[in-house]
């Protein structure tokens, strides 16, 4: 059986024909193409699945397509403009918050889900946020700058 | 005259940074090909079997391949130095992550289905999990091709222990172990092989050495190696853990392609990955040490034997790092080490961040502090008394010199940055707890026992504070282990931008940019001005393996060398332009040449096209050869490494002594890793290592029963987040450095290897108890024992 969603994806609204029991992080990687998600467990532990769905980091691992007709989905390659990174994008680079990358996609997903809900974070905020993604190379103390640098950016704009 | 720099050592922001933080990067899971087919492997349930049949009657041929050990053209079995693993099982499984065949087809969901149809009919054997019984005499052998389960042996032999025992005021034994550890790379392996248009084959993955991948292919398929292409996808996260299980991966997946013509991909899951590849060494470590009241060090006596698994992998050479390392740096007369491998039906282990260093410097580091306890000295005065000094000979004999030999400082740094002494006197006097005595010295309890008295604990009694270091030097690169050269391709444009490449490979920590910030230092251009070429065994000569903290070493001086070619064409032409002769030095700096005053100068982009308007080759080839390094096998001695690195790690912690949780407030990690090239990606190095370091010594530990693994995804196997550890601390000395481009030296496993161990000094200090186990979890505290079925023989208590 199929069905049919409705959604808007990085802004857009798209339309496609699935299988409601189908992860959501498989139908972006393969029927849309956007690889930037990623797959570290599939159950949930990771993080490197992490998405936003209705302004919230959800691991797109533990959805399935049949839940979100009518809601509103961005991914790592739809939070900046065409040439210009996202503050928290440009952070993680000053900061050297990114060593092999897999993580990365999720990690700034959390942090851009934390700021939308609080644009001036604490510390302990911050480290509820990113609690649920796992980095192996970094060591999380640049990336929890980069968040903290970002914050203040932003607030300023 | 000191060089003035003007990249190195500044932070510098990674070159694939702007793709990673995009999403844009391609990890080998992104790639995908027309007509791509699907590789999923066929295991059993047993650990140790004979394979009698496999039924495969209730496959359907028409949509699925199968692929096994038939379709090998080449070498059926593979492995770095002994070849001990067979691509497919078909005769015998030997460890759980075994494959006996894979099978193709199209769809991942339906050939895991059809996967679970093949039955493989087995015959069981008895298990060997126990190490220290591998070399009984009545013991199971696991290849017995081989004759035994001794994967190596390493001797080391060095004065008389037995004097020095005997001229030893005081004796001191103690036995040491740690546990299996999982890489724990986010990203799980993943390969896709095609049949190139020119009938060679390309492999393109997950991979940590292409060029080691190459080779195990090639012999596996009986292709020369120029037919086989290996292209490294962008990788996310390595520490040595995707080598041998990747090489073997895609060999399964080059078989495959050529069976079917279609390009084959073999993905892992999280459990997979566990379950199949290859870990970090369990060691069993038993320390004697003589050593007299004024605190010098006579004798040490050590007996090693390492878990190697169900294959040899790497277990000689990390071992062998270990019998060099085993007694720290210190300066001892006295030296009977032994360290051996051996075979075993648990995971195999091999090649991991730290490569057979974490281990002895727990124990090491551990019987230092209860030296000092004993003769009621700190930690520091005892590590000073025994320490390295510039001459100091090492265990192996090795004569320290020609470098500086930064232990004194590193050591000093750390101390005097942490207050170490104050707080380590403070912490020390006066601690009893006879809630662990009570529970160290029983097995079962009542229930009144077991719950803790009203008044027994008010609230600030419950956390106690520690301090604990952690010492050591480190070989730099590969030593004795083989041979350590380098290659490098630079490739200067017209227009002054520029192509490089290396043959070692980017494992994520920041390589590429590493190296383009030593060719951009060399020709004074930027960083953005050079563009790092894709990872190509086609285009780059074999460098070695990315391994040992050794690339920017020598991949490093491979690159300057490459650029220095061509920077000294430039300077030709630019003598001949200003008339000035050979002595005068020249200056590559900000995109301008010049003499050295600055008199006459011209951009360095008109340099360049005047340059290739008169025919001068603008593209090298770079070469780095370390110098000869020796070993005496039988007697273990010889001038191991050319180099070594030294560093110093303090923990403070405090333990809740109700729950025995243990919190890192604070680790400042101190190291000489010669010159810092990225500064940036040197602290990340140190974080990164040293929060590994802290699962090492807390919390991970790959349980298993019968070799099969219980923690086969991340809700069981724990790595750090980023709330469990305090504050880190980087602080770098730049020792001068005769090798390597301007003395860099190694970074990335020293700071993971100090961790564990300043940490079970630290809760020594806080508690008055030591812990001689890894990991120290909440069971170690306050039970002294592990919980986990194998592991009940583990723990300081029994
Ligand atoms: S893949 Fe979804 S949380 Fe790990
Ligand atoms: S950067 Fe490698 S896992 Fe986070």
């Amino acid at each position: 059986m199929k069905i049919d969603l409705e959604f808007t994806l990085n802004g857009k609204n798209v339309s496609i024909e699935t299988e409601p029991g189908k992860r959501l992080l498989d139908l972006l990687r393969k029927d849309f193409k956007l690889t930037g998600t990623k797959e570290g467990c599939s159950i949930g532990e990771c993080g490197a699945c992490t998405i936003l769905l209705d302004k919230l980091a959800v691991n797109s691992c533990l959805i399935l397509a049949g839940q979100i007709n009518g809601s509103d989905i961005i991914t790592i390659e739809g939070i900046n403009e065409a040439d210009v990174l996202h503050t928290l994008q440009q952070k993680f680079l000053e900061h050297g918050a990114v060593q092999c990358g897999f993580c990365t996609p999720g990690m700034i997903i959390s942090a851009y889900a934390l700021l939308l809900e609080k644009p001036d974070p604490s510390y302990e905020d911050i480290l509820n946020a990113l609690e649920g993604n796992l980095c192996r190379c970094t060591g999380y103390k640049q990336i929890i700058s980069a968040v903290q640098d970002s914050a203040k950016e932003m607030m300023q704009d | 005259m000191k060089k003035e720099f003007s990249v190195v050592g500044k932070p510098v922001i990674r070159q694939d940074g702007i793709e990673k933080v995009t999403g844009k990067s391609k990890f080998a899971d992104d790639l995908v090909f027309p007509d791509m087919l699907f590789g999923v492997m066929i295991r059993t349930d047993h650990t140790h079997a004979i394979v009698k049949s496999v039924d495969y009657s209730k496959l359907d041929t028409n949509k699925f391949v199968i692929v096994n050990a038939d379709d090998i053209p080449g070498s059926k079995k593979v492995g770095a130095i002994v070849k001990d693993q067979p691509v497919f099982c078909n005769e015998k499984i030997v460890t759980p992550g075994d494959v006996v065949a894979m099978l193709v087809g199209e769809d991942l969901n339906e050939l895991r289905k059809a996967a679970k149809s093949v039955k493989v009919n087995c015959e069981e054997l008895p298990v060997l999990s126990d190490p220290l019984k591998a070399l009984d005499e009545n013991a199971m052998l696991i290849h017995p091709e081989l004759g035994s389960n001794k994967i190596v042996h390493y001797p080391l032999r060095k004065g008389d222990v037995d004097k020095g025992f005997g001229e030893s005021e005081y004796i001191l034994e103690e036995e040491y172990s740690t546990p299996l550890i999982e890489h724990a790379y986010i990203e799980p392996e993943c390969v896709t092989a095609f049949i190139e248009p020119n009938g060679g084959i390309k492999i393109i993955g997950s991979i940590q050495n292409p060029h080691t991948t190459r080779r195990v292919v090639a012999s596996v398929l009986n292709y020369p190696l120029a037919k086989v292409r290996v292209v490294q996808a962008e990788l996310g996260g390595s520490f040595g853990g995707k080598d041998d299980t990747m090489n073997i991966l895609s060999a399964r997946a080059a078989v495959a392609a050529l069976k079917t013509g279609s390009p084959v991909k073999i993905k892992y899951g999280r459990e997979e990955s566990i379950l199949e590849s290859y870990k970090r060494h369990p060691y069993f470590m038993k320390y004697k040490v003589g050593f007299n009241s004024d605190g010098k060090i006579k004798a040490m006596k050590i007996d090693i034997t390492a878990d190697g698994g169900a294959y040899a992998s790497l277990s000689p050479y990390v071992t062998w790092r270990s019998v060099v390392q085993a007694t720290g740096p210190y300066e001892i007369e006295n030296v009977h080490t032994d360290v051996t491998a051996v075979y075993t039906n648990n995971p195999y282990t091999g090649a991991m961040r730290g490569f057979g260093s974490p281990q002895p410097i727990f124990a090491q580091e551990s019987i230092m502090d209860e030296i000092a306890i004993r003769l009621n000295k700190t930690p520091v005065e005892i590590r000073k008394i025994n320490g390295f000094k510039s001459g100091s000979f090492t265990a192996s004999g090795h004569k320290l010199r020609d470098h500086d030999v930064n232990l004194f400082s590193v050591l000093e740094r750390a101390s005097d940055e942490s207050d170490f002494e104050a707080k380590w006197n403070e912490n020390q006097n006066g601690k009893s707890f006879d809630l662990f005595k009570r529970f160290a010295e029983k097995s079962i309890f009542s229930s009144e026992e077991l719950l803790v008295k009203d008044d027994e604990f008010c609230d600030e009694n419950i956390w106690k504070n520690g301090i604990g270091l952690a010492l050591s030097f480190r070989g730099c690169s590969l030593g004795a282990e083989g041979i350590d050269a380098a290659a490098a391709y630079f490739s200067l444009q017209t227009d002054g931008s520029a192509y490089l490449l290396s043959g070692l490979a980017e494992n994520g920590q920041g390589l590429r940019t590493t190296f383009s910030i030593i060719a951009a230092e060399e020709l004074g251009i930027s960083v953005n001005d050079i563009y790092y070429l894709e990872q190509d065994t086609g285009i780059i000569a074999d460098s070695g393996p990315t391994v040992a903290s050794r690339s920017t070493l020598m991949g490093g001086g491979a690159v300057k060398n490459a650029a220095e070619q061509v920077r000294k064409r430039l300077e030709i032409i630019f003598r001949e332009k200003f008339n000035l002769d050979e002595k005068e030095e020249i200056k590559f700096a900000n995109h301008v040449v010049s003499d050295y005053l600055g008199k006459v100068k011209i951009p360095f982009k008109k340099l360049v096209t005047l340059a290739s308007s008169k025919g001068v080759g603008l593209s090298s080839v770079g070469w780095y050869k370390g110098p000869d390094v020796y070993w005496e096998e039988k007697t273990g001695q010889g001038e191991a490494y050319f180099t070594y690195a030294y560093g110093c790690q303090v923990a403070e912690i405090k333990v809740n002594i109700i729950t025995g949780e243990v919190y890192i407030d604070k680790i400042t990690a101190v190291h000489d890793a010669g010159k810092i090239i990225n500064l940036l990606g040197a602290e990340g190095q140190v974080y990164g290592g040293v929060t590994q370091g802290a699962g090492y010594g807390l919390w991970e530990t790959v349980d298993k029963v019968e070799g099969k693994i219980r923690d086969l995804n991340f809700d069981q196997y724990l790595i750090p987040t980023c709330k469990d550890v305090g504050d880190i601390k980087p602080i770098f000395i730049e020792g001068e450095e005769k090798y390597g481009p301007w003395g860099a030296k190694s970074l990335g496993e020293p700071t993971l290897e100090l961790g564990a161990a300043a940490i079970a000094n630290a809760v020594r200090n806080a508690v008055g108890q030591r812990h001689r186990n890894l990991p120290i979890n909440l069971e170690e505290l306050i039970l002294s024992r592990k919980l986990s079925p194998e592991d009940l023989k583990r723990g300081s208590a029994v």
